[in-house]
């Protein structure tokens, strides 16, 4: 790539009559959010790579030492921490899938014009905009055994979801799917109204039924933006620590960022933490590059 | 073998009414093309006849049959788009092959037909490209493919030319027509080109404000134009029109363009043919440019004028004569009237005038 260099502007130019030249936008905007960036998230990043070498422990002032490798094969080895990446794939598998089919779902049926149609869509996005931490609470209360009104709705007695070790992480899902969907929908309904109207008329003409004009002209024409979504809810699901920490204290309930968060502020076991952290990154980087490798193939076609 | 007719259809959009009372049956392997400007309501027309308008009254029928409740899929139409609609994200192959797989055709008996449609068309070569590698001539190609590769019962094509340059309409008119001969399908084809209209259709639907004013042959609605209406919009360069007045003399009848000094020489049954109407005043004279003659010098029944503008098209110029304080425009061969502010003399060829009423516009149907 052709590097441009930055010049002063001609003080004549009617660039400069407008407003700022490209070195002012540099100093301003610029350069303090690369100081920012480089400040609270590069040199960060960088320091605890350098941790997850050493036994450092954050709450001693002993001397560490630089252990190598050690942590690493300590964690990989450790059949507690596979039963954490177990629960944490079963959590995203279920917890994206519903969101994906519940988001799409009501997409679908908003991509139509009906009555109060930007009321009801702007009240399907509330949940999103809330804290996680309060929906965690919220839905805690919802699943109570003795008088939530869930089990009040579907008559399961006392059904204990969050502390059955059965269910627990199938109900924080739940409440996952119920936070995130609108997300996917607000994705899928911008992808649904970029397909152009002349194509279903061109379909109707065709003699295509419903389903084959859903599954040979709107899925493929959607596809890339489900994809984005679907990228965006998988590294988000992998993270998940809010919701499941405020609702249940199962251990089959226990993801991979309850676990990190207990090495590292329960037991202040840092430098293993950021061993452990390292993996988690390099498995959503790797998760992610399979999507965008296969998001490129659909913009392709 | 495929009739439609159109009985008393009116549709509304809103309090806006686009189509009153509109009649029209079509015969079968016709080519027939409903022409207006936009806005006539002929696009409608044509959407009510595939299925993707609904109609607030009237019968649309196929073969007899009504349909005008059928959907779209159950009218066994099809249908080329101004837009094109290929499906982008499918190949030329896949496109003119989707109609076909739609309704679960065996996959040999696709690629037979597609293969057969492409030959015709002559895109064989580019099957395997997506629509978005193609040009707009070939994108049309494809369209008409589509709708050809099924063998519908009629052809609908919406402005199917509109989108492309003015050498690659004339060829894909020239197409089109050629694929029409070679198929012969019942076509409805709309268009707001009166030259596309003229060279392609067997009858011409002239629509005007959701009215229809004339239907007939390209002969018919040129030579005999029902209203002022169908005069103007038919032809090019467009006929003359203007008020006239009709007066006896000698031997002959003479008619005067506005407050022109003189008027022109025409055969004295004209007077009977008109039958009083000259007297109410509401006479207008429609005239084509080349019902114009010029002679560059004087002759009996010619009338000194001064030529004001030229306009040279290569094979013929259009000259603007001053007759009184009116434009009349003749077609004259290239080159003949010199310049601006030449005088010349001016005849009208009665055979080819035409005369209407001026309040209601209609034609009084007095030919000479």
């Amino acid at each position: 790539m052709a590097s441009v260099a930055l010049t002063h502007l001609d003080p004549a130019s009617r660039a400069a009559a407008r407003g700022w030249s490209d070195l002012t936008i540099r100093n301003v905007f610029i350069i303090p959010t690369l100081a920012f960036l480089i400040v609270f998230n590069i040199f960060p990043l960088i320091y605890s790579l350098g941790y997850s070498f050493t036994n450092f422990a954050a709450n001693r002032s002993d001397p560490w030492q630089f252990v190598g490798l050690q942590n690493y094969r300590e964690l990989l080895s450790d059949d507690h921490i596979w039963s954490n990446f177990v629960i944490t794939a079963k959590y995203v598998i279920v917890s994206v899938a519903g969101q994906m089919i519940v988001g799409f779902g009501l997409a679908l049926l908003l991509n139509r014009s009906f009555p109060m149609k930007g009321l009801i869509t702007t009240l399907l996005l509330l949940p999103m905009m809330m804290s996680a931490a309060v929906v965690g609470l919220f839905w805690q209360l919802l699943y109570s055994p003795s008088w939530g009104p869930i089990n009040y709705v579907f008559g399961l007695g006392d059904f204990a979801w969050l502390s059955n070790p059965d269910s627990a992480l199938y109900a924080v899902a739940i409440t996952d799917i119920w936070m995130w969907s609108p997300f996917v929908m607000l994705l899928s309904l911008a992808g649904l109204s970029a397909v152009p109207q002349h194509l279903y008329e061109a379909a109707a003409i065709d003699r295509a039924g419903w389903w084959y004009t859903f599954t040979r002209i709107t899925l493929p024409l959607v596809s890339p933006i489900l994809l984005i979504a679907l990228i965006f809810r998988t590294m988000e699901a992998f993270k998940t620590f809010d919701i499941a920490y405020t609702m249940t204290t199962q251990p089959t309930a226990e993801l991979i960022a309850i676990r990190l968060y207990k090495q590292a502020f329960q037991q202040w076991d840092t430098g293993k933490s950021c061993a452990l952290a390292y993996i988690v990154l390099i498995m959503v980087l790797a998760i992610t590059n399979l999507y965008v490798k296969y998001l490129n193939k659909v913009k392709e076609r | 073998m495929t009739q439609i007719e159109l009985r008393g259809i009116e549709k509304f959009f809103g309090a806006v009414q686009v189509i009153h009372n509109l009649n029209l049956a079509i015969a079968d392997n016709e080519f027939i093309v409903l022409l207006g400007q936009s806005g006539c309501g002929k696009t409608t027309t044509l959407r009510a006849i595939a299925g993707l308008e609904t109609i607030d009254q009237g019968d649309i029928l196929i073969d007899g049959k009504p349909v005008q409740h059928l959907k779209a899929a159950d009218r066994d139409i099809a249908m080329v788009f101004q837009s094109f609609s290929l499906y982008p994200h499918m190949t030329v192959f896949e496109n003119i092959a989707f109609p076909l797989r739609a309704t679960r055709m065996g996959s040999d008996e696709v690629d037979k037909s597609v293969r057969e449609v492409a030959r015709v068309l002559r895109i064989t070569d580019l099957l395997g490209k997506k629509p978005s590698a193609l040009s707009g001539g070939d994108m049309q190609r494809v369209a008409i493919g589509r709708a050809l590769v099924r063998r519908p019962k009629a052809m609908l094509m919406d402005e199917p030319i509109g989108a492309l340059d003015a050498k690659l309409r004339e060829e894909m008119r020239a197409e089109i027509k050629r694929l029409h001969i070679k198929q012969g399908s019942t076509t409805i084809y709309v268009t707001h080109d009166q030259i596309e209209a003229m060279s392609l259709a067997d009858r011409i639907v002239i629509m005007h404000e959701g009215f229809i004013q004339q239907v007939g042959t390209p002969d018919e609605v040129y030579s005999h134009p029902a209203n002022l209406f169908v005069a103007q919009f038919v032809g090019s360069p467009v006929m003359n029109v203007a008020d006239a007045s009709v007066a006896e003399a000698a031997s002959a009848a003479t008619v005067t363009i506005g407050d022109a000094p003189a008027g022109f020489e025409f055969p004295r049954e004209l007077l009977s043919k008109l039958n009083g109407h000259a007297a109410n005043g509401g006479l207008t004279l429609g005239i084509r440019p080349e019902g114009v003659l010029v002679r560059r010098d004087a002759a009996p029944g010619y009338v000194p004028v001064e030529a004001h503008i030229i306009e040279p098209l290569g094979s013929f110029d259009v000259v603007d004569l001053k007759v009184g304080s009116k434009m009349l425009r003749a077609r004259t061969k290239a080159g003949y009237v010199a310049g601006p502010g030449e005088k010349v003399h001016v005849r009208i060829d009665p055979e080819q005038a035409h005369f209407f009423d001026t309040a209601s516009g209609k034609s009084l149907g007095v030919r000479l």
